[in-house]
């Protein structure tokens, strides 16, 4: 009996401990970018939403999932109907069971979830030397410091210092806790044809899927910012009037 | 009790009938309020509206909401996406629960000032303390419910704790996980409790709101009404006091509700509870981060610890001394034992006050970061503190401190002053 609860104390204890110097060994604070989404009044920059997605799309899409957008959702970030009709129609979604009972497969539609490139979490390690490529749906809002931080790990590998040895099918990252990540550096020059023609620099595609990847995370924001400021502006003047009243009243007790 | 005739006959056969009219005549018309509050007499009102708003915005969440381990999680997701307004609904009942923490503890540290729990309002006290119980489990059994990380995390480590409890721990940790895990039963009864535990809480505000009006509220002053002249009538004196108080309120909740929604949560609840994958960092939501800190303060080698090494394992002293950190506040009436109420006429208690408050800050910080440094050491001597204050120094201070001459009335600083505040409740002192 003491001995378990010694197990479980110190596992919570260790469980803290370790934790922190995970945190400390990733030492650097990923700087402040600016974001167009950022502020009271921020908005996302729909050419970079819209690149953001390509940059998805070319190069994140093969290993990491984004289960909880539907394409439907893309209409939101300015393609057409007919843009999003065919962006869905490149993937298959098994569906069914048909009127003989069978599973068949069919193009995917936009009321459909974007469609994972593993079937499952197994598949997903099998084909990544072990590692499990997280889900990006809400990766900017489950990683402390947000799209900086993203944005900084993104662009965030080097080579290794001196005496530090990376294992095998590891990369370095001065962003990372513990700075050993399992996912080599994703972005390469040129690594997709922007459809705009702007010129696909690291920094630019790693600034574009991070503001696609914020906007995955929140797609409420615009309209939570928008209603922000009237219901803000509302209680101000609201609050200034019962003050008024208040006055008011109180004037007859003199204090 | 007046019997007050209604001009409305509807009215008057209805409340000839049900007397609901005079209650409310009675109770907040007439009910007689004394003249010299101040703002911190508003978090009492302002914590039932949070209430209020916390339970509307459950209900409706409850709505949208799947209890279950493979749905949860999506089933939040879709509320924030999907459901019509749902992401408003569900950060105003998230950043709700914030907010009721702030109003209540502030409503608590306005009642140790002001020594608001002195007879004839220790049941008044009390029942507030059992408001704040309530409110502390429902709090958890809640944040469980996203299923995130921080959801299973959280509810395993607080959970295992009752394990320390001899003998019947194992036991109660099973029942409360419904199993040998936090697992679906254990998400589906921390739904179900977290619903009932709110309408709980409602019942005893409603006693903790008789309790007050059998007395009214104590003032800034510390001494009781002494007539007509001291009092005014509720409405609409702190009718409208109260909704410009709300008013402020509001603003400062929903700069946070719409521009950072986020700020008290923990980035690790967005990611789907994993059991094989504990987080780096476990940490409660804020409001716990001082009980945490004195939990976490009994390690065997604590100095703390020591004088009940021979009695239990540093793991039970810590859980005790954690509930002991509220349940202390029940016997608070009786642990003070000066005659004077507010701390404006006590030199020295003004003083512990504050280094109270510091102390409850410094445990909030020390429960925020890893045991380790200098938070060791400071999280033994502020939790050693924490009880010092309530066990050694109110006790003592009844005893040894002599008091600034009390006024005679409300009326006499407050009028005799020409505006109410410290500077004119001084005055009348230096004659009497």
């Amino acid at each position: 009996m003491r001995k378990l609860i010694i197990a479980i104390v110190s596992a919570a204890t260790l469980a803290v401990f370790t934790g922190s110097t995970m945190v400390a060994a990733a030492a650097i604070k990923p700087p402040s970018q600016d974001w167009s989404f950022s502020g009271m009044f921020g908005t996302f920059d729909r050419g970079a939403l819209q690149r953001g997605y390509q940059v998805y799309a070319g190069v994140c899409a093969g290993c990491h999932s984004v289960r909880l957008l539907a394409y439907r959702n893309l209409l939101d970030i300015g393609f057409t109907e007919e843009q999003v009709k065919k962006i869905a129609a490149e993937f298959e979604v098994s569906d069914g069971p048909n009127d003989e009972g069978e599973m068949f497969d069919r193009p995917a539609r936009p009321s459909d979830r974007f469609v994972k490139p593993f079937p499952n979490e197994q598949a997903a390690r099998a084909g990544n030397n072990g590692a499990m490529p997280p889900d990006l749906s809400l990766i900017v809002k489950a990683r402390k410091g947000g799209a900086n931080y993203l944005h900084a790990l993104l662009t965030g590998y080097k080579d290794p210092p001196d005496g530090v040895k990376v294992p095998d099918g590891m990369a370095y990252n001065i962003y990372f806790p513990g700075n050993q990540i399992a996912m080599p550096a994703p972005l390469s020059e040129d690594a997709v044809e922007y459809a705009d023609k702007t010129k696909a620099t690291i920094d630019q595609m790693s600034r574009d899927v991070t503001t696609f990847l914020a906007w995955a995370a929140e797609p409420e924001l615009e309209e939570r910012k928008r209603l922000g400021i009237k219901v803000l502006l509302f209680l101000i003047v609201l609050t200034g009037m019962l003050y008024a009243v208040k006055r008011r009243i109180w004037a007859k007790i003199g204090h | 009790m007046s019997t007050k005739e209604f001009k409305n006959p509807i009215v008057r056969w209805i409340d000839y009938r049900l007397p609901v009219f005079s209650f409310m005549e009675h109770e907040l018309n007439e009910y007689p309020t004394p003249k010299n509050l101040n703002y911190w007499w508003n978090f009492g009102s302002l914590a039932g509206i949070v209430l209020v708003m916390l339970i509307t915005t459950g209900i409706v969440l409850a709505m949208h909401y799947t209890p279950h381990v493979d749905y949860a999680f999506d089933s939040v997701e879709r509320i924030m996406r999907d459901v019509n307004y749902g992401w408003l609904i569900r950060y105003v009942h998230m950043n709700g629960g914030s907010a009721f923490f702030i109003v209540v503890y502030i409503h608590i540290f306005r009642g140790l000032y002001y020594g608001s729990y002195k007879s004839p309002r220790e049941i008044l006290w009390m029942l507030g303390v059992a408001v704040l119980l309530c409110m502390m489990a429902t709090a958890f059994l809640g944040y469980v419910l996203p299923w995130g990380q921080m959801s299973l995390w959280g509810a395993t480590v607080i959970t295992n704790l009752f394990s320390a409890i001899p003998l019947i721990g194992d036991w109660i940790v099973t029942l409360l996980w419904g199993g040998f895990a936090v697992d679906n039963p254990t998400l589906n009864r921390f739904f179900s409790l977290h619903y009932l535990m709110p309408f709980v809480l409602v019942g005893v505000v409603v006693v903790h709101i008789v309790a007050l009006h059998q007395h009214g509220s104590s003032n800034p002053i510390g001494i009781d009404t002494k007539g007509p002249q001291d009092s005014i009538p509720f409405h609409p004196y702190y009718t409208i006091k109260d909704l410009f108080g709300l008013g402020v309120f509001l603003i400062l909740f929903f700069g946070f509700v719409f521009f950072a929604p986020n700020f008290f949560g923990e980035p690790d609840n967005y990611i789907e509870a994993n059991s094989l994958v504990t987080p780096p960092h476990i940490v409660p939501e804020w409001y716990f981060l001082p009980f945490y800190a004195i939990l976490r303060a009994f390690t065997a080698d604590a100095f703390i610890y020591w004088p009940v090494a021979w009695l239990m394992t540093p793991k039970l002293a810590g859980v005790l001394a954690m509930f002991a950190g509220t349940l202390v506040l029940f016997v608070v009436p009786w642990l003070d034992t000066s005659p004077v109420r507010s701390a404006r006429y006590r030199p020295l208690y003004k003083q512990f006050f504050w280094l109270f408050v510091i102390d409850c800050l410094v445990l909030g910080w020390v429960g925020a970061n890893p045991p380790e440094g200098a938070f060791v050491l400071i999280g033994q001597l502020s939790t050693a503190y924490y009880f010092i204050h309530f066990l050694v120094i109110l006790p003592l201070l009844g005893k040894f401190e002599t008091p600034r001459p009390v006024p005679t009335s409300i009326s006499e600083p407050v009028l005799g002053g020409g505006a109410a505040g410290a500077g004119a409740a001084t005055k009348p002192m230096e004659g009497a």
